[in-house]
């Protein structure tokens, strides 16, 4: 506990804020990448990273600056994935209206918006672990739900055959196209949210975290400001729901399952959910796990593998990686100014 | 003298600030207040005093909607607010501190006052960062050089020493265009400089704000209020001028010569 109240938000906010430099070099790095990157790493694990770093980051805007962990953020993302299936084109033989990306783009996200604003209104009576414990038991209904469900949700089987569109005469299918999506995609939520954490609103809502009482009693309808966070997480976990549904091809109860969903929670943990950057450090390490650490140490021990990372970071640092490198960066930097023999 | 100042208040056309009628708050079977009738004319400023568990921070509550009343009607310049939610009794233009600062650990100073001075604004929901010639930055700024804390305008909250921590307490609600504030006793466990600080603050306010202040130091509430009331076991039992009250040989005797908290 000592350890989460010892980095004060002040110090990091200031390597943080000079980070305009690091901006300029990570986003120089990954608009670079696909030109060493094979299709592999351009989308198993490039893109596959940036669409679980927009996911971990709707819950970071919720957990690091509203004080709410959802369980949720899966569940959304799948609300967005099986609107894009049955809106569009799907070759399961069940619904599939064949609207047009353009059409069907923007009515997913808006429904993902819509239910994750749901979610919240549903969840924001609670506080802290039943927070936790009533967006899981809404993600399990969910995964239930869609499994029994033919009509909607096509059963266990779900929708196959989801295409990623092709429009500037560009197959947005193929490794490259689709990796520059998921980055545009996920600079532009990154962005977004790292502006508006020093917006109005951006402030009401730490200021909700950190004394919903005195916000009341400054004028504020609390409720309707954490609504509303809902409102704009799901807008982020909605748009990695597309990119998820075009990426994997199809969208199935398993997409939305409670492990994906514990999947998202670890990635904004291991991360860290201070600033914005670090649910997509973390998806970037459990992803690379994901894909390697199998041949590794196999795929019996690999649960037990991102179990004791998880420990690990969360032992040492509670502010995740991003934590460790905010406690480093005072040192490497006393290094570099120590006078030379 | 003090029975026809009382009668002359409760008969007054004039408007009040504040009008409490057989105000009540039980917590389970605790009586925590009972019977509160109180008249608080616009812009009088008034102490409440009474020995700790008295229900002098439960009545803040009932007031602002922190904790609903279980019985009686509130009405703020006319208005009954009984049944409006904190944040809607807020935006008429109630303030108040807390015994316990209420303050926003992770946030600076001026983004504190910030949201306190938007609050009670219409742009409450903005998406944009405010620009520091933001009409509620300005008011920010104003506030924060009323209360003394222009040093610690980028300090995080949570580094504030205490006395600190009071001066922010004030200064958010001195935001927005307050008509009347509770003052949750804003001087305990501040220095003697502190509280001489205090005392020009609060003497420095605009004459139509008033206020009620819980103060157990009956020289601070001398020099801050026109007017005393007094609570014992959720009651109001005495009301009556700084010089009356302290004179009176039972509360002298209930307050004064016992348990002083
Ligand atoms: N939230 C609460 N729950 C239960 N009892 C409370 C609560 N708040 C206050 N009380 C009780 O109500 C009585 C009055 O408390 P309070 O108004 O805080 O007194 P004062 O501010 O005069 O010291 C006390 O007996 C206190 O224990
Ligand atoms: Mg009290």
């Amino acid at each position: 506990m000592s350890l989460a109240i010892s980095t004060p938000g002040a110090t990091q906010q200031n390597w943080l804020e000079k980070l305009g430099a690091g901006h300029i070099i990570l986003g120089t790095a990954l608009v670079l990448y696909p030109l060493v990157a094979s299709d592999f790493f351009l989308t198993q694990i490039g893109g596959y990273s940036l669409i679980f770093g927009m996911l971990g980051l709707s819950l970071m805007l919720l957990a690091g600056y509203g004080g709410m962990v959802s369980l949720a953020q899966i569940t959304v993302a799948g609300i967005s994935a099986y609107a894009i299936a049955i809106l569009g084109n799907n070759n399961s033989n069940v619904l599939g209206f064949g609207w047009p990306w353009w059409l069907a783009v923007p009515f997913a996200v808006l429904a993902a918006a819509l239910a994750s604003a749901l979610i919240g209104w549903i969840s924001v009576r609670t506080e802290g672990i039943y927070t936790i414990m009533i967006t899981l038991a809404i993600a399990t209904a969910t995964y239930y739900f869609a499994q029994q469900n033919y009509a909607i949700f096509n059963g266990h089987s779900g929708y196959a055959g989801i295409r990623a569109p092709a429009f500037w005469g560009i197959s947005w299918r193929d490794a490259k196209p689709f990796y520059y999506l998921c980055l545009g995609l996920a600079v532009l939520s990154y962005a977004a949210v790292l502006y508006g954490s020093r917006s109005t609103f951006g402030m009401t809502l730490q200021a909700i975290r950190d004394n919903p009482r005195r916000m009341r009693a400054l004028g504020y309808h609390v409720t309707a400001h954490k609504v509303f966070a809902w409102l704009l997480a799901g807008v982020i976990a909605g748009l990695a729901g597309v990119l998820l549904v075009w990426f994997n091809g199809r969208v199935s109860p398993g997409t939305i399952g409670v492990d994906a969903a514990i999947d998202v929670l670890i990635i904004a943990v291991i991360g860290g959910i201070r600033h914005p950057i670090g649910p997509f450090l973390g998806a970037l390490v459990v992803v690379l796990m994901q894909t390697f650490a199998i041949d590794i140490v196999g795929a019996e021990r690999f649960n037990t593998l991102i179990g004791m990372v998880f420990l690990v970071i969360v032992f040492v640092s509670p502010d995740g990686i991003l934590g460790l490198w905010g406690r480093i960066k005072p040192h490497l930097a006393q290094e570099a100014l120590r006078p030379g023999p | 003298m003090t029975e026809s100042l009382a009668a002359n208040r409760l008969q007054s056309t004039g408007a009040y600030a504040l009008e409490l009628d057989g105000v009540a708050r039980h917590f389970g079977a605790l009586v925590a207040l009972s019977g509160i009738n109180m008249r608080i004319a616009a812009g009088e400023r008034r102490a409440v005093l009474g020995s700790n568990g008295a229900g002098k921070t439960t009545l803040f509550n009932a007031v602002t909607g922190d904790f609903m009343p279980t019985a009686g009607r509130i009405r703020f310049f006319g208005e009954d607010i009984t049944d409006l939610p904190p944040h809607e009794r807020i935006r008429r233009g109630l303030r108040r501190t807390y015994q316990i600062s209420q303050l926003f650990k992770g946030l600076s100073v001026l983004d504190s006052i910030f949201l306190a001075c938007r609050g009670v604004s219409r742009r409450r929901f903005s998406l944009l960062r405010p620009a520091t010639s933001d009409v509620n930055m300005v008011q920010a700024e104003s506030i924060l050089n009323a209360v003394h804390l222009e040093a610690y305008r980028d300090t995080l909250v949570a580094t504030l020493s205490h006395g600190q921590q009071r001066q922010l307490e004030i200064a958010l609600a001195l935001a927005g265009a307050p008509r009347f504030i509770l003052f949750d006793e804003p001087a305990a466990g501040l220095s003697p400089t502190e509280r001489r600080d205090l005392v020009a603050i609060l003497n420095a306010l605009p004459r139509h704000i008033g206020y009620i202040i819980i103060e157990h130091d009956l020289d601070v509430a001398l020099r801050v209020s026109e007017y005393v009331s007094m609570m014992h076991n959720g009651r109001l039992f005495k009301e009556g001028t700084p010089q009356e009250i302290e004179a009176d040989p039972e509360v002298q005797e209930i307050y004064l010569g016992g348990k002083h908290g």
